[in-house]
């Protein structure tokens, strides 16, 4: 069954932003992948495939998240053949999701536009203690002193060496929340391909600073937005990565 | 769902949270308040094996399409969180809604090898139930196991409050439907198995004794009250084109085994091997309309969303519409891009044509099963391959581009010679020439071809000719395998030639499993209380703790294994009728060993008695069935 609509002639980029929430936490980047392909045909979305003897669908995710994080700004580009409209498009989709997947926009973007992956400069992230992991500590004041310290040197380890790392370049924007409970932490930090930064390493970073260590478990980890960089040189400009794309 | 029965701690500290958490496309959640029964269906094995099966996936339609029951899933947890489990006194819980299997009404369990005993031991202590039928009360779930293991279901009768014999679409609505009566007159847990032992396919072991001879042979097995049954005869879906069959397969997060749509296209088989368990208790061959098939391939395709669609049956080069249904299948996916893979095909122009259409020729391998290395022996196992009919095909393949070929045989065949190994490293051998024969040195990939020579150890099973049959002991199978491998060592082509085999010791154990008793119950148990779980993955086989579980309890492996039954032997599965006759096995087992092979289902009946079902194959063509008038007459 094909989608009745605009047939371009050409292929058309679309951008999808999703949400992650509940159980599907749990779910790894791979097989969120695998998710969408098999999603995209339950939805009958005229995708386009490569070619070569086992076509698959052209398809590429923005940020890897994490393994027990939750996202409320995830994206993944595809391309299609047809279509009847982005609303439909979002339609479909979040017809054929499952609870704790929520398709929130499909935009268009333009040919020449850079994919999900390679757009990806920053993401923001808000980081809670799990109750019983809270610090004993003061640790709200002590962490605006962290973050305003003129470096903070961790130590990184890749699979051939330690290496000493100044994380402040790379933490954009570092805030606390007041809610009811305990403070939230928001922080904006570098996502792309070249220095991505975890939150769980600032929060490693910190603790040890105050002589404590983070528990595995400690934290949770909700991805606000995924962002690109529209700015110049040393003048960075963070966008949400559907708002590159256009309404069609 | 909101509620993980887990914590984020532990799902984050075991290996593949997903298999734990449901959630899965075309799961199905109900409201628990608006369902009379809760089914627990289990596959005892971990996650992705377990959800490779169609069986569960057509039963936990067929359930789910009853308003008033709600099926949930449920596997075996992975060795890390059952180590978690046990610490915590977590009890298991289903998929789906994530509570605790303890409190369903029913926890089906499909059996669908030998060696996953002991995890339905591990199924039930971590879900809090009592391992034995008679220790539990009415707070506990009605444990109720099926598959093609029950049909000798007494090794692990102690554990089961009954056992459904046969094809699930048949008997399990009329089930339930007692289970409420009894529930609403308050009946008592012995009283409602008493009621179901007298639904058909139905087998309650508590209300059947068993008398041994003084040499541990059976003198008798009987029902112990009056109305009780004194035989059970399987059940069989005879409109299988007008039955239960998913639309909407649950689809996995994570890849399992078998990630893909499985279209069964018939039940049972029209060959005959005198091996093959399966060939015996699933007829008569029965299959499925070819609109039916379209019609639900397209569905299942459509609803999961799935690459790939597999057919699957015990022999699909026997299914009378293959040709229609493949041209239809290849239209269909080519469009949506979907792979179609194609196993259980017979070697021929007509699927080397079709198989170079839907594989990509290069990567894939080419698969003959003779099981035996000679023609007599072939003849002895009733296989119908012949030498030629593999070289034929083997020549037709590698002028189409295949380069690698599997072969499968088993070892230690009833009548099995030195000359019968040494034939399977000859035909091997003779593949290669083939390739070499047929393929011009510059059309050479890679300059070779690649034989995989694998096998197995044969282990006779209950319902087949061959269930009269000795097994051979663990040194004597090794001792074949080696001999293989010398003889594949000693071929021409050897360069070629790769050679594989299975573990000797979980292989004996599976004959004890087989062909066992009630008195198999407590070796299980007791090896099961010493740490053996996941005995069918090879790294968590303990052959010598099972060893250690047989010497303590006084249990000789001999006497099931390798002992010589004469042919008026009481077998423990005699109580069962499997719809095919101990006459009609005994007329096999003779021909056998007279090396005479008996012609398939189609070309001539045999005259086993399954055209008792009035249907199937048996009916093909005349309309009244040729059994009649033809049994035995060959």
């Amino acid at each position: 069954m094909k989608i009745l609509g605009k047939d371009m002639g050409t292929e058309m980029k679309v951008r999808i932003k999703f949400a992650k929430s509940g159980a599907m936490r749990f779910i790894g980047h791979l097989d969120i992948m695998r998710y969408f392909q098999k999603a995209i045909r339950r939805a009958d979305i005229d995708v386009a495939y490569s070619e070569g003897f086992s076509p698959h669908q052209i398809m590429s995710f923005a940020a890897p998240l994490g393994v027990g994080l939750t996202s409320n700004g995830e994206y993944l580009d595809i391309e299609i053949k047809t279509h009847a409209g982005a609303e439909d498009m979002k339609q479909r989709l979040n017809k054929v999701m499952v609870e704790g997947m929520e398709i929130l926009t499909v935009t268009m973007l333009k040919e020449d536009a850079k994919n999900a992956m390679a757009s990806v400069a920053a993401a923001e992230y808000t980081v809670r203690f799990r109750q019983g992991y809270e610090p004993g500590f003061d640790w709200p004041k002590r962490l605006m002193e962290f973050y305003h310290s003129p470096s903070i040197m961790v130590t990184k380890k890749t699979k051939k060496s330690e290496m000493s790392l100044d994380l402040k370049p790379y933490i954009y924007q570092l805030s606390l929340q007041e809610t009811e409970k305990a403070p939230v932490i928001r922080m904006l930090v570098n996502a792309s391909s070249s220095g991505n930064v975890k939150p769980g390493l600032v929060m490693e970073a910190f603790l040890k600073a105050n002589g404590e260590e983070l528990s595995p478990f400690a934290l949770e980890i909700i991805r606000e937005d995924t962002y690109a960089d529209t700015g110049k040189e040393g003048e960075p400009h963070f966008v949400p990565l559907d708002a590159i794309g256009m309404e069609f | 769902m909101s509620k993980l029965a887990l914590r984020d701690e532990i799902l984050l500290q075991v290996e593949k949270p997903a298999r734990y958490i449901g959630n899965e496309v075309n799961g199905i959640i109900k409201d628990k308040s608006q369902v009379d029964i809760r089914v627990a269906m289990c596959f005892p094995d971990v996650y992705e094996i377990g959800m490779s099966h169609l069986g569960i996936q057509i039963l936990y339609d067929m359930f789910n399409r009853f308003d008033d029951v709600w099926c949930e899933r449920v596997y075996s947890p992975w060795v890390d969180l059952d180590k978690k489990m046990r610490e915590e006194n977590i009890p298991l819980f289903v998929l789906e809604s994530q509570e605790p299997v303890k409190d369903m009404d029913f926890l089906a369990i499909t059996i669908q090898y030998e060696m996953c005993y002991t995890n339905i031991l591990q199924i039930l202590e971590l879900s809090h139930i009592p391992l034995r039928a008679k220790d539990r009360s009415l707070e506990h779930p009605i444990v109720i196991g099926g598959g093609p293991c029950v049909y000798n279901p007494e090794p692990i009768a102690a554990f089961f409050d009954m056992f459904y014999i046969g094809e699930g679409e048949t008997r399990y609505r009329e089930l339930l439907d007692l289970y409420k009566e009894c529930r609403k007159q308050e009946k008592s847990r012995e009283d409602f198995l008493r009621e179901a032992s007298k639904i058909p396919g139905i087998y309650v072991p508590m209300f059947y004794r068993v008398e041994y001879h003084e040499d541990g042979t059976i003198q008798s097995i009987g029902p112990v009250e009056e109305g009780i049954p004194e035989k059970i005869l399987k059940e069989v879906e005879m409109d299988v084109s007008h039955t239960y069959y998913p639309e909407k397969p649950v689809v996995p997060f994570i890849k399992v085994t078998q990630d893909r749509v499985v279209l069964e296209i018939q039940r049972g088989c029209i060959r005959g091997c005198r091996f093959c368990q399966a060939g015996q208790i699933y007829r008569p061959v029965r299959e499925r309309d070819l609109d039916m098939l379209k019609n639900y391939a397209l569905a299942m395709l459509q609803n999961t969303g799935h690459e790939e669609i597999s057919l699957s049956s015990l022999s699909s080069s026997d299914y009378s519409q293959l040709p229609e249904l493949i041209d239809f299948l290849i239209e269909k996916c080519r469009e949506k891009k979907i792979n179609i893979s194609l196993p259980s095909l017979r070697i021929d122009a007509f699927s080397l044509d079709v198989m170079s259409k839907v594989q990509d020729v290069k990567k894939s391998s080419l698969t003959f099963a003779p099981e035996a290395g000679s023609q007599r022996l072939r003849n002895v196992i009733n296989k119908g391959l012949t030498e030629e009919a593999i070289l034929n095909g083997a020549a037709l393949a590698f002028q189409g581009g295949w380069t690698r070929v599997k072969l499968y045989f088993m070892l230690g065949l009833p009548t099995e010679t030195e000359e019968d190994i040494k034939g399977i490293a000859e035909l091997a051998n003779k593949i290669a020439a083939v390739f070499f024969e047929t393929v011009p040195k510059e059309k050479r990939i890679n300059g070779k071809v690649q034989i995989v020579a694998s096998t197995s150890f044969f282990i006779p099973k209950p319902f087949t000719p061959f269930q009269w049959a000795s097994m051979c002991t663990k040194e004597e199978f090794l001792e074949k395998a080696y001999a293989t491998r010398t003889a594949i060592k000693g071929q021409l082509n050897q360069k070629s030639i790769k050679y594989n085999w299975h573990e000797a010791d979980i292989s004996v154990l599976e004959g004890v499993f087989a062909r066992g008793d009630r008195k198999i119950a407590d070796v299980i148990e007791r090896a099961y209380k010493k740490g053996c779980i996941f005995d069918a993955w090879s790294e968590f086989f303990k052959g010598d703790v099972w060893m250690e579980a047989f010497e303590e309890l006084g249990i000789d492996i001999a006497f099931y294994t390798t002992r010589k039954r004469e042919l008026d032997e009481i077998f423990p599965w005699d109580f069962i009728d499997c719809g095919v006759s101990k006459e009609f096995l005994q007329r096999e087992w003779k021909k056998a060993l007279e090396e005479t092979v008996s012609p398939n289902c189609r070309a001539k009946c045999q005259g086993c008695g399954a055209n008792r079902f009035g249907g199937g194959v048996c009916f093909e063509n005349t309309g009244k069935g040729y059994g009649n008038g033809n049994e035995g007459k060959d």
